[in-house]
């Protein structure tokens, strides 16, 4: 992989944010930023037609928003911690961890399977746990690129 | 226990693998072997069949229909969205073990038979079940009707229509066939016209009998084939035809049910299924064919067969139209299938002339059928900017579906717009259905369409019907969709736009600098 799915650039410690959609805009703000997406306003109306669809809010405080889409260069992950919690549809409450995926529309088989790969490991409490607590962006980066590796 | 499970989700990257991993660690945590096979974007490996084979129960969390679904038939079933398996994880477990406990639904040791899944949930409404069950024999007696309708068709086609030219060949006289057979000439194509016709009218001679027979197999499993089978059979030799096939696949279904529930000492269980249950079954389903209600149903056959044929002019028309809006309502839902089983059941008729009512049933069924496909993918090429890439992709998909007759070819664009798009599909199929009745095409077989344009009466008119109500259901989802907006369709224009702009500033700029979004592949979000 020459391109890593996340850098410490890529993640938001202190997300304020009213609603998901704020929150997911934040996210792709970054992506657009380190040029992870060529139009950041179509990627997050591709994401928020996948939103509608069903909501992506997960038990454990998990709000997840993704989407392929054609504005996407790299598959990436994008992560938010939102202290305050804001609301994706999980039946249990409010999300304070966000994971924002974007993979690409042509994406070939390595990068799919990548993204399965951190797909499988957002299930473990212990995963989340760990990014929850991290004390910097670096070590939010440095957990993922460690623990998601294909399978 | 072992538990084999497919995940599926809308985008294929995210839900899929999350299903997949809970399900495992869930099943592990209460001890148990799951084994997924995750139908996502990354592609799929299929599970080895010899460990679907030693499942103890199958788990579906899919949002997407479960490809090759039939691999699973047979085994306590738990279907869940692709999100329950997510959030609980070990609840999607506890309920599958209890389908395994709640015991076997139907038959494994027929293979890969295409019994209905049944759902554990035993409380399905009964509507629900009487529709399986009734699928279960309409689909295994299909494929006879394809054989047997279309050897027959052939057979016209090659000894000529006009029988009475061939004087070997009589079609009320079966032994003037046979000795045609006796005799065969291998350069008269009357010779060979007569065997296609004699060996498809044998197919022909197991429907009613193949139709009760499974309907009893899919309602008490092996011990209902045989009060099935010769119920249907004494059916046809009473003439009750296929109302009184369906009579004796229910009766014999659950005479058998019912029978092989007695609690009988255990000496005598082992011969239950293979001696007693049979045997006692069907001496009552001979009993009540031959006896109580094979004349009723005769009557009633004879009545239906009449007033299907005594149909003339408007009425004939608005039978097509009633059909044809049927086949568009729901794209092969209930309300789909039950005017297709009519028309295949009609096919099913002893002795019908060249020209019956029945055979202008079925082709007015298949050109319905066929429209709504044929038009969805019209409509995405005269007005590409009202559809999005996905949709403009099925689309072509849709032609070839359209033309061999699958009307779920246009369930894609249904799932996403149906108050649009079924308002077309149910115009434009009772036009073509109705239209099929007035230019008087027939059509002797279940299934195929232009593929089986041959054995088609009258192909023109079954030609000018399709296209007619294909133009037609176009016209009108064109209408509809273009009142309001599509908020996908209208990003996806813009997000076209700003591609195509970047391609040209790519083009004039110098080599090297190519974006890496130069596709146009569709955006998939949904």
């Amino acid at each position: 992989m020459s391109t890593p799915l996340i850098t410490p650039e890529l993640v938001a410690l202190d997300i304020e944010a009213s609603d998901r959609d704020a929150a997911t805009r934040q996210l792709v703000e970054l992506l657009a930023a380190a040029g992870r997406v060529t139009d950041a306003e179509g990627f997050l109306a591709d994401v928020r037609a996948r939103e509608a669809q069903m909501a992506t809010g997960m038990p454990g405080g998990v709000g997840l928003p993704h989407a392929r889409s054609e504005h996407v260069t790299v598959p990436t992950l994008a992560v938010g911690r939102v202290p305050a919690g804001v609301d994706f549809g999980a039946p249990d409450g409010p999300a304070t961890l966000l994971f924002l995926i974007a993979a690409p529309a042509s994406g070939d088989g390595d990068h799919l399977k990548i993204l399965a790969s951190l797909a499988r490991r957002l299930v473990h409490p212990s995963f989340r746990d760990s990014l929850r607590s991290a004390p910097d962006a670096e070590t939010v980066a440095e957990i993922v690129t460690r623990e998601v590796v294909p399978s | 226990m072992k538990f084999v499970a497919v995940t599926s989700c809308p985008t294929g990257i995210a839900h899929t693998y999350m299903a997949a991993e809970a399900l495992e660690q869930a099943g592990r945590a209460a001890g148990h072997e799951v084994v997924v096979e995750t139908q996502g974007s990354a592609g799929s490996d299929p599970l080895d069949p010899a460990v679907i084979a030693a499942a103890d129960g199958v788990i579906f969390a899919a949002d997407l229909e479960v490809k090759d679904r039939e691999r699973f038939a047979g085994k306590p079933t738990v279907d869940v969205g692709v999100k329950k398996a997510v959030h609980d994880a070990p609840g999607v477990i506890g309920q599958a073990v209890a389908a395994v406990e709640a015991g076997p639904v139907a038959a494994p040791a027929a293979g890969a038979a295409p019994v209905p899944a049944t759902k554990v949930d035993s409380g399905a409404g009964v509507g629900t079940r009487v529709r399986q069950w009734l699928m279960t024999g309409i689909s295994y007696m299909i494929p006879f009707v394809a054989a047997g309708g279309i050897l027959i068709a052939l057979g016209f086609m090659v000894g000529g229509y006009d029988v009475t030219d061939l004087p070997t060949v009589e079609l009320d006289g079966g032994v003037t066939l046979v000795e045609a057979i006796r005799n065969f000439d291998i350069t008269s194509s009357a010779s060979w016209g007569a065997l296609l016709f004699q060996t498809g009218g044998t197919a022909f001679g197991f429907l009613v009998p193949v139709l009760a027979g499974f309907i009893a197999y899919a309602i008490a499993d092996r011990p209902g084939l045989v009060p099935g089978f010769v119920g249907g059979a004494i059916a046809v030799t009473v003439g009750a035809g296929f109302l009184g096939g369906l009579a004796a696949g229910f009766l014999g279904g659950f005479l058998a049910l019912w029978i092989s529930r007695w609690k009988v000492p255990r000496g005598v269980r082992g011969v239950m299924p293979v001696v007693v249950t049979p045997l006692l079954s069907t001496f009552v389903v001979g009993l009540l064919m031959f006896v109580v209600i094979g004349q009723p149903l005769a009557a009633l056959m004879t009545g239906l067969t009449t007033w299907l044929n005594g149909l003339s002019g408007a009425n004939l028309v608005l039978l097509g139209v009633l059909l044809g809006a049927m086949m568009g309502f729901d794209l092969g839902g209930p309300v789909n299938k039950v005017a297709y089983s009519f028309a295949v059941a009609g096919l099913s008729t002893p002795n019908l002339a060249v020209d019956a009512t029945e055979y202008r049933v079925m082709a007015a069924v298949m050109a319905a059928g066929m429209v709504a496909p044929l038009a969805m993918a019209l409509a995405t090429v005269v007005r590409k900017r009202l559809f999005t890439h996905a949709e403009r992709e099925n689309g072509k998909a849709a032609w070839l579906l359209g033309a061999s007759f699958i009307s779920e070819g246009a369930i894609p664009f249904a799932a996403v717009d149906p108050l649009r798009v079924l308002p077309a599909s149910v115009v434009g199929s009772a036009a073509a259905g109705g239209l099929v009745m007035a230019l008087d095409s027939t059509l002797r077989a279940p299934h195929g369409g232009i593929w089986v344009l041959p054995l088609i009466g009258n192909p023109l008119g079954f030609l000018v019907a399709v296209v007619l109500g294909t133009v037609i259901a176009a016209a009108v989802v064109i209408a509809l969709k273009s009142i309001g907006t599509n908020s996908v369709v209208a990003a996806e224009r813009e997000a076209d736009a700003a591609a195509q702009a970047a391609e040209t500033a790519q083009a004039t700029a110098p080599a090297g600098q190519a974006p890496a979004t130069g596709t146009a592949r569709p955006a998939a979000t949904s």
